[in-house]
This record gives C-alpha cells, sequence and structure tokens, in this order.
C-alpha cells in the first residue's frame, strides 16, 4: 500500500476516457461501480465540454455482486449500441471491476456487434492514466489501421510531383493541457511550410480516419506520453518516419521546423528566416536582465519538463536548480536532461517527496503542476503551471498555446507574472521595513494574499533567536519528515548579529544564503556563525 | 402585499404514491464524496480511504480548490504486491496508519474508510480498526466504515460515518433527564441558530441543553441512552437512526428543517415530545418565521410556477421539492431520489402536491429522455450532466451545491430558494 495525500495521474481507465471523449464515432462501456461516474465531472467541468463523455458505465451495486454482473454487462453494452449507434466500440474494466473478472471483451465478442469492438486490458493496480491514454490510443489504431496495413516488403510509394508533402498530428486528446490551442498552433505552422494535415488524432478523429493514418508520410507527434508508442507501431507497419522533437519554446520550435522538413524533405528555410517570436526580443530588453540566473525547479510530466527546463535555461537565462517527473515511464528523458543542467532527476509521484525537495532547494520560481502551486504557496514561492495535472482556471477560454512561436511568448508572460518586478526587487533590498513594500507581502501586482505572514511579522522580530525559526519552510518540517535539511546538531550555532544580518538579504535568495553559510561553517568547523563567516561564505560561493 | 404566503394544501400527499423504480446506469458519487464534509466538520478527525488510484483521484477531483488546505484525508493506494498476497495488507495497512499518526500528532479520531476494491477483496478494516485502536489508544480512536459505491451513494457515507461513531457515544445514565441530540451535519453557523433557538424554548434551562451529533471535535460526543430523543437533521441517516434507536434512543418525528414550514414542524416536533407550550413556542418562533417569510417573497416571483425536474443525488430532493412546490409555488414534474426511505420521509411525502412523479433509483439515459420531453424550466442535477443540459438549452441547477451550502433553518431559507432562482435570473440576464 502507498500512503497517498495527492495523485498526479489518475487510474488508467481515465486515460482511455480521454481518447474515447477526444474521439468522435465511438463509444466506451466501461464495467465499473456505481460512483466512478464521477470521471464525467472532469469532462463537463474542467475541460467545460458542452457533452457528455461517450462513456456507458455499468455502475453495479454490491447487489449485483450475488447475482450475475457479467449479464449486467452485456446489456450494458448492447442498449449502448443500440442507443448511440458508434462506428466503433471500446470495452474495458475499471479498477474494482478487473477484481471481479467479467472479461468485458469476450462478453462483447459473444453479443457479436457490427462494428469493431476493442477490448481494452488495462492493469489498474500497475498503471497509469497516461499508460491507459497511451495504451487506447494504440490498440484503437492497431484495430482500426492495422487491415490497411501494406504487405512487409512493399516498397514505399513515391510522393506525386508537384504534390504537397503529407503528415498526421499524433498526442492532442481531450484533459490535455494546452492540447487545443497547440493543436492550432502547429496545425498552422505546418501549413505555412507547405505540408497537408493527413489526420489529427485522437482529438476530434473518427475511427474511420484512423483506419487511414497509413496515407501520411510521416507522423508529428505532439505529446510522447500518449502517442509515441503510436507512432513507433506506425513506423513499424507502415514505414512512417515520426518528430522526435516537441515545439515547447522559440528554440525548440525552429530545431521541429528543420526536423520536419528533413522528414517532408522540403526546404524550410524561407519559414525560418520570417519565423520569429515576440519572446525572443522580451527576453533580450534590458527589463529582463534581472531574471538572470533566477533559480527556478522544474517538475510534471516529462515532455513539459524537459521542454520547460530548456526554455529556462537558454531563452530566459534562469538557473535550473531541479528537474523532475511523475511519469516513470519517461525518466530516462528527464535524467539526460537533469545532466544538462547538472543536477539531479527527481522521479517520483510522492507529493511528499517533492514538497521536501523544494524545500530543501529552496528555488526563487517553481514550474510545476497543479500539486506544485500548493507546495509553492505554502513554502511562499512564486509558481507557474507548465503541465498536468491543471485545474479548470488552466484550460482557459483565450488562445493559450504552449508550442510554437505564440506559445513561446505565452510562457514567457506566464512564468514572469508571478515574480517581483525588477524595481520592486530593487527597492526591498536596498529599504528593508518598508510597511508597505515589506519582504513577506506578495509581489504588489498579485494583490493580497501575503497578508497573514505580515501580520506574524512582530512576533517574529520579538528575538532574534526565533527570526530564523518564523521562515515557512521551519514550519513545514514536521510535515516533511524527509526533507533533507541537516540534523541540527550538525549546524553551526547562529550570531545574534549574524542572524539580523541574514535577515537583510532580500527573502527570495535569504534561504540559499543560509544553507551556503551554514555549509561553509560545517566544512571548515567554525562552532559559531558570526557576521564575517555570513560574507567569508558569501565570497567563497559566489553569490 | 401580504407578507404571509399561503401554503397550497395537498388533497392527500404522496404518502401512498407509487414509487417509478428503475435499474440502469446510476450518475451519482459514492459514499466516498462525503469525507469533503465531514473532515471540515469533526475538526479532529482523519479519513484515510483504503482503496485504489481511483478513489484517491475521486477525492481530489471533488475536493476542487480545498487542495490548498492541509487536508485531513488521504487515500492507503492498494497495489498488485497487496492483492497478489505478497504483502500482507494488514500489516501494510498498520505501517501506512502508524507513518500517518506519526506525522499528524494532532488527530485523535482515524477513520478507516472501505471503498469498492477493498470490499471486493473483503480487507476486513474493521478488525485492522479495532487492532489499530488497541495499539494507538488512548491517544487515538480508530474507527471503519465503508463509503464503497457499491454500498453508498454520495450522501450515505456521512450515514455510514456517523453510524460507525454511535456504539463509541457514552451512555447516558438511565435516571438522566430526557435529552435531546441533533443528527446529522449542519453548517456551523446553522447549528449556532439552532442552539439559540433551543435555548429559547428552554433547553440547557429547564431541560438538558441539545446535542450535536456529529460534534466538532471527536472528544466532545455526546451521551445516549433511553432517555435520548433524537432529531434528524438529514434525510439520509438510515442506519445512524436504526444505530441510535439501537441504543435506546427515540427518533423524533418530522419533516426536515427546510424552508420556513419544514423548520417551524421540524422544531414543534422537539417542543412538542419535551412539554414546551404553543405560545412559548410561537413567541420563540415567530420573528425567524416572519423574517424567512418576508425573505421568500422575492423569490417566489421568480420561481412561482416554473416547472423543476429533480435527477437522484443526495436523498434531499423530496424536502427540497416539497420546500419548492408549497412555499414558493414551483410545479413538480418528477422528483427523483438514489432511495426512498418511507418512515424517515412519511411527513415529508404526505405534504407532496398529490400526483408528483417519484422516481428511485436510476437509468440515466430513460431519464434523461424523460427530462428532454418535457423540458422542465430548471432541472436538479449533477455537474456530469449539467454543463451537457445546458448546451440543449436547458437550465439546471448542480445538485452537489445544495449538500455544501448552509441551507436549514428560517435564516437560510431565502438563500435555498435564491439557489434555485439564480440560474433563471442568470440565463435571462445573458439573453437580454
Amino acid at each position: 500500500m502507498q500512503l497517498t495525500l495527492w495523485t498526479y495521474e489518475g487510474p488508467p481507465h481515465v486515460g482511455a476516457m480521454r481518447i474515447a471523449t477526444a474521439m468522435e464515432g465511438v463509444h466506451y462501456v466501461l464495467h465499473a461501480p456505481q460512483g466512478d461516474t464521477y470521471a464525467d465531472l472532469l469532462f463537463t467541468m474542467i475541460e467545460r465540454l458542452p457533452k457528455r463523455p461517450p462513456v456507458t458505465y455499468t455502475t453495479f451495486q454490491a447487489r449485483d455482486l450475488g447475482g450475475d454482473t457479467a449479464e449486467l454487462f452485456k446489456t450494458a453494452a448492447r442498449d449502448a449500441y443500440e442507443r448511440f449507434k458508434p462506428d466503433a466500440m471500446m470495452v474495458g474494466a475499471s479498477c474494482t471491476a478487473e477484481l471481479i473478472q467479467d472479461d468485458p471483451g469476450g462478453l462483447c465478442r459473444a453479443l457479436d456487434l457490427p462494428v469493431p469492438v476493442i477490448a481494452l486490458e488495462l492493469p489498474s493496480y500497475q498503471r497509469k492514466e497516461n499508460w491507459g491514454a497511451s495504451e487506447t490510443f494504440y490498440q484503437m489504431v492497431r484495430a482500426l489501421a492495422g487491415p490497411n496495413a501494406p504487405v512487409p516488403g512493399t516498397p514505399k510509394a513515391q510522393r506525386a510531383a508537384g504534390a504537397r508533402p503529407r503528415c498526421n498530428i499524433l498526442g492532442p486528446s481531450s484533459l490535455g493541457f494546452r492540447h487545443r490551442d497547440d493543436l492550432r498552433e502547429i496545425t498552422a505552422l505546418l501549413l505555412q511550410m507547405g505540408i497537408d494535415i493527413n489526420v489529427v488524432a485522437p482529438l476530434g478523429a473518427t475511427p474511420a480516419d484512423l483506419a487511414r493514418l497509413g496515407d501520411a508520410e510521416f507522423n508529428v507527434v505532439l505529446y510522447p506520453e500518449i502517442a509515441s508508442l503510436t507512432a513507433s507501431w506506425l513506423n513499424r507497419t507502415f514505414g512512417q518516419p515520426a518528430t522526435k522533437t516537441i515545439p515547447i519554446g522559440a528554440g525548440a520550435t525552429r530545431d521541429f521546423i528543420r526536423e520536419v522538413a528533413t522528414l517532408a524533405d522540403i526546404d524550410a528555410s524561407a519559414v525560418l528566416a520570417s519565423a520569429d517570436s515576440r519572446a525572443t526580443w522580451y527576453a533580450k530588453s534590458v527589463d529582463s536582465t534581472y531574471l538572470t540566473n533566477k533559480r527556478v525547479f522544474v517538475f510534471g510530466d516529462a515532455t513539459h519538463a524537459v521542454a520547460a527546463a530548456r526554455v529556462a535555461s537558454e531563452e530566459m537565462g534562469f538557473k535550473v536548480v531541479g528537474i523532475g517527473t511523475y511519469a516513470r515511464e519517461f525518466a530516462r528523458e528527464v535524467r539526460e536532461a537533469a545532466k544538462l543542467y547538472d543536477v539531479e532527476a527527481l522521479i517520483s509521484d510522492d507529493y511528499l517527496e517533492i514538497e521536501a525537495r523544494i524545500a530543501e532547494l529552496r528555488p526563487e520560481l517553481v514550474l510545476g503542476t497543479q500539486m506544485e502551486r500548493h507546495i509553492a504557496k505554502r513554502l511562499g514561492i512564486p509558481c507557474a503551471v507548465i503541465s498536468a495535472p491543471v485545474h479548470v482556471q488552466d484550460f482557459p477560454a483565450r488562445y493559450s498555446p504552449q508550442m510554437g512561436f505564440e506559445g513561446a511568448c505565452v510562457l514567457f508572460d506566464t512564468w514572469v507574472h508571478p515574480l517581483m518586478m525588477g524595481l520592486e526587487e530593487h527597492l526591498i533590498g536596498m529599504f528593508r521595513g518598508d510597511f508597505e513594500f515589506h519582504e513577506d507581502a506578495a509581489p504588489s501586482h498579485l494583490g493580497g494574499h501575503g497578508d497573514a505572514r505580515a501580520n506574524r511579522e512582530p512576533a517574529a522580530e520579538s528575538t532574534a533567536t526565533s527570526a530564523l525559526a518564523a521562515e515557512p519552510e521551519q514550519a513545514r518540517d514536521a510535515l516533511a519528515p524527509n526533507s533533507t535539511e541537516p540534523a541540527t546538531a550538525t549546524v553551526a550555532t547562529w550570531a545574534p548579529e549574524a542572524e539580523k544580518e541574514l535577515r537583510k538579504i532580500p527573502f527570495f535568495v535569504r534561504g540559499k544564503a543560509k544553507r551556503n553559510t551554514e555549509r561553509y561553517a560545517q566544512e571548515r568547523s567554525v562552532p559559531l556563525i558570526t557576521v564575517e563567516t555570513l560574507y567569508d561564505a558569501k565570497a567563497h560561493f559566489g553569490s | 402585499m401580504s407578507a404571509v404566503i399561503p401554503i397550497r394544501e395537498a388533497a392527500s400527499g404522496c404518502g401512498e404514491a407509487p414509487v417509478l423504480r428503475e435499474r440502469g446506469q446510476r450518475e451519482v458519487f459514492c459514499g466516498l464524496t462525503g469525507i469533503i464534509w465531514l473532515h471540515r466538520k469533526i475538526q479532529d478527525a482523519f479519513f484515510l480511504v483504503v482503496g485504489s488510484r481511483t478513489c484517491a483521484h475521486l477525492i481530489q477531483s471533488a475536493a476542487g480548490v480545498m487542495i490548498f488546505a492541509e487536508p485531513r484525508f488521504a487515500t492507503a493506494i492498494i497495489d498488485e504486491r497487496d492483492l497478489a498476497g505478497l504483502a500482507d495488507c494488514n500489516d501494510e495497512l498498520d505501517r501506512v496508519v502508524t507513518r500517518l499518526l506519526e506525522r499528524r500528532p494532532e488527530i485523535k479520531l482515524l477513520f478507516l474508510v472501505g471503498s469498492c476494491p477493498s470490499e471486493v477483496i473483503k480487507l476486513d478494516l474493521s478488525r485492522a480498526a479495532s487492532r489499530l485502536s488497541g495499539r494507538f489508544s488512548p491517544d487515538v480512536r480508530v474507527l471503519n466504515y465503508s463509503g464503497s459505491g457499491i454500498e453508498t451513494t454520495f450522501t450515505q457515507g456521512e450515514d455510514a460515518c456517523l453510524a460507525s461513531l454511535v456504539p463509541s457515544l457514552p451512555a447516558s445514565s438511565a435516571t438522566a433527564p430526557a435529552s435531546l441530540m441533533v443528527v446529522g451535519t449542519l453548517a456551523d453557523v446553522v447549528e449556532d441558530q439552532f442552539s439559540r433557538l433551543f435555548a429559547q424554548l428552554g433547553f440547557g434551562t429547564d431541560k438538558p441543553a441539545v446535542r450535536f451529533f456529529p460534534p466538532r471535535r471527536a472528544d466532545d460526543l455526546p451521551e445516549v441512552g433511553p432517555n435520548t430523543k433524537f432529531l434528524l437533521a438529514q434525510p439520509f441517516l438510515a442506519d445512524t437512526a436504526r444505530a441510535l434507536e439501537d441504543r435506546g434512543a427515540e427518533r423524533l418525528a418530522a419533516p426536515f428543517p427546510l424552508g420556513v414550514e419544514g423548520t417551524t414542524a421540524w422544531l414543534r416536533a422537539a417542543a412538542n415530545a419535551f412539554g414546551v407550550d404553543a405560545a412559548t413556542f410561537d413567541k420563540v418562533t415567530a420573528a425567524g418565521r416572519e423574517r424567512a417569510t418576508n425573505a421568500l417573497v422575492r423569490h417566489r416571483l421568480q420561481l412561482a410556477g416554473k416547472r423543476v425536474f429533480f435527477f437522484p443525488d443526495s436523498q434531499l430532493e423530496i424536502p427540497i421539492a416539497r420546500f419548492l412546490a408549497r412555499e414558493l409555488g414551483m410545479h413538480l414534474v418528477e422528483v427523483g431520489t438514489p432511495y426512498l426511505h418511507r418512515q424517515h420521509l412519511a411527513e415529508e411525502l404526505d405534504m407532496l402536491p398529490a400526483g408528483t412523479l417519484l422516481s428511485e433509483g436510476q437509468h440515466v439515459e430513460n431519464q434523461l429522455d424523460r427530462c428532454r420531453e418535457v423540458r422542465p424550466d430548471i432541472v436538479v442535477c449533477g455537474l456530469g450532466l449539467a454543463n451537457p443540459l445546458e448546451a440543449e438549452g436547458m437550465t439546471t441547477k448542480w445538485a452537489i451545491e445544495l449538500v455544501f451550502t448552509p441551507i436549514h433553518g428560517y435564516e437560510q431559507a431565502a438563500d435555498l430558494a435564491e439557489l434555485f432562482a439564480r440560474p433563471l435570473v442568470r440565463r435571462m440576464k445573458l439573453v437580454a
């Protein structure tokens, strides 16, 4: 058993629902107990879809367990077919139904429905949501496109002279973080390059669309978590190569254009010459100088975390002090990326472990998921969301892609917004104790949620020794036993005047200064940290 | 204009009316959802769900913005090692609970909450609870109940939770004077209002003070015994009532305290049982009745004559429908409820307009067909149906809000009406 406060991913059948809901003309019959229909809310409320997800649940109850739950499933499947007349059906079990082992696939074959029925085996006690989505998409494509596969060894048909190259776009789905707008951005980019779109899947695709996936020359994979399994099958079966670059950030978008041009065998220099992102100039403009080497912690699904770290480092000038993902399937990619920044990758879906790492690193900005927002709020660190899981506010009405050149602009605005503006930052460093712009106030453009801490301030000031204890992360330690703060016995004592001096350091770097000084003192066996020690450490570590 | 709303007398009520019973897909929450409000009410209790990732995901999705607070609920996710018998489930559970209690030393009451997976694999949580209680007593009491979807629907999770608490209520002495207990989670503000009204009726002076169950703190449990009379504040407490009756307590039959009429009748049931004279009762309740009645007039203008359709959700449907029909003049097209307890709802059913279509259980597709056919003015339904029905041009009121909002008592009668008027007002504003 695993003690779980928050979970980064849902169960795998929610992933299957994301595929079913993204597509048109399919229906999913899910063997599940009463109550599992809660998952409908993810689609109708968080994504605000104006339709019910195309899912029929058997919603069995305790009294049904004594009877024939298999018959219940068959009735539900038959009725769902009659009512919705889908072009293809998906059938499967949720975690509880998996335990009673009714075999939805076998039962449905016995019904002999006149449409393809795809049986999904999603092991709920081992796998999670993204795996479920990926597996479902793969099974759907294999079942529907498989019959159109060429005989192995057949030479690939050449593009007719003068015809435009054609590709599929794979990965966008329901409940995906900004999938809607990423798709629009990348579609426009491909069309501008002179490439036609054969099929977009799963979002908006019908079973008939999946059947003609093989007609394209290559595949554009936007979200490997959902589509890389399918793309590699399509490569084996239809000889379609797939893109590897994720076009998040201006630099990655340029790389993506070059990669696509190679796959499509076209010249993209004109597109590259004309392409530019306002974000690139914004980051160069002097106003952004204060962003240099801001310490940032990145966490999310692997695709977004790796892409965000690159943007943070190369396009914003931040310093990546930590990177991690909750997706074990993609741990390798994140470990590779971590090497670039000389940090250790954090591969974990244990919320408390991530909280402990952030508390330890004390970054100035957290780029993460909805969960990291809670951690960041608790620790008083600015935060922006870069990856699912997300809440309703991250399915915005306005156009807000993460991908392409417009996406880069969205990233610039979103990530800089929670930070304190440069001038405010300087003034707080120069004049401490201002009644309005004090260190515990939130950035003034973000409004009032710094009040609670401001009210605690007088108590914290009353004794010099308690001043450090008032740091927010100290209060959290009791809850984060994994915290890697060294045990108090090994830490040198702070002289009162040194402690006072420490409080003069702007708060967003104070945690780091404290840690560095203590490390410095420990390494040199200095028993008492004085003001001198503080500045010795500062000179030693160079910040 | 008279401030007094004439109350329409039903010809015969729905006491004996046939009920449409259907089986099919049920679009409802499971009992785990009760944790969302119960953990706010009992401030030193922790709810540990023993279940799957689905259970964790459900609570997380339902808890919405509360995610920012330090939660007092969590899930022990069963994994394949537990299922394959590689790990002893009981050892695993002990390990998880120990880790949890080390982390949260302020917890006094721990509920092990059963789920569909734990029920299907027959994990004996009650034995685990008594074992852990033994180990952690006297600091922490460990109890268990089931919030599984196969056994409980939405608010029934509260019923199961409270029923599990009843055996640990202290026994009152046989010679103690008769006492009154109010059963069911109420918003703190409502509880305080009722406390004041009961005090004015003489409880706490010449009669024992009224006790509320569940209490706000786990060490403040009310006594129970043959001298206890209890009033149900919520209609979904079948098992809790039975458990209290098993300990000798007596249920006072009453409609539920929703709207002016319901609140008055509910208070009167207590007043009559404890010999409060009619003059005192009228004097104490007069101000509240008049305020509420006046406040309802405005909403009656919006709501009178409008046709309302209830999908099943919380078992609050029948009392609320009664309030909407009798005090606001709405027309009831269909009143669906997940479960109909005829005995506890007898007074409510008698007050419903004769001929109201009642349905128990659900076949959601058939019910949607009926709903589309009659095109009601307002549909009360869950969030899974609300936006899709809005997109079809219907006005909806999402039902879960009725459980999370203070709606009981005089001072909230107009708030309850407003919950129904708001979607209609909004539709008019946005079209205009």
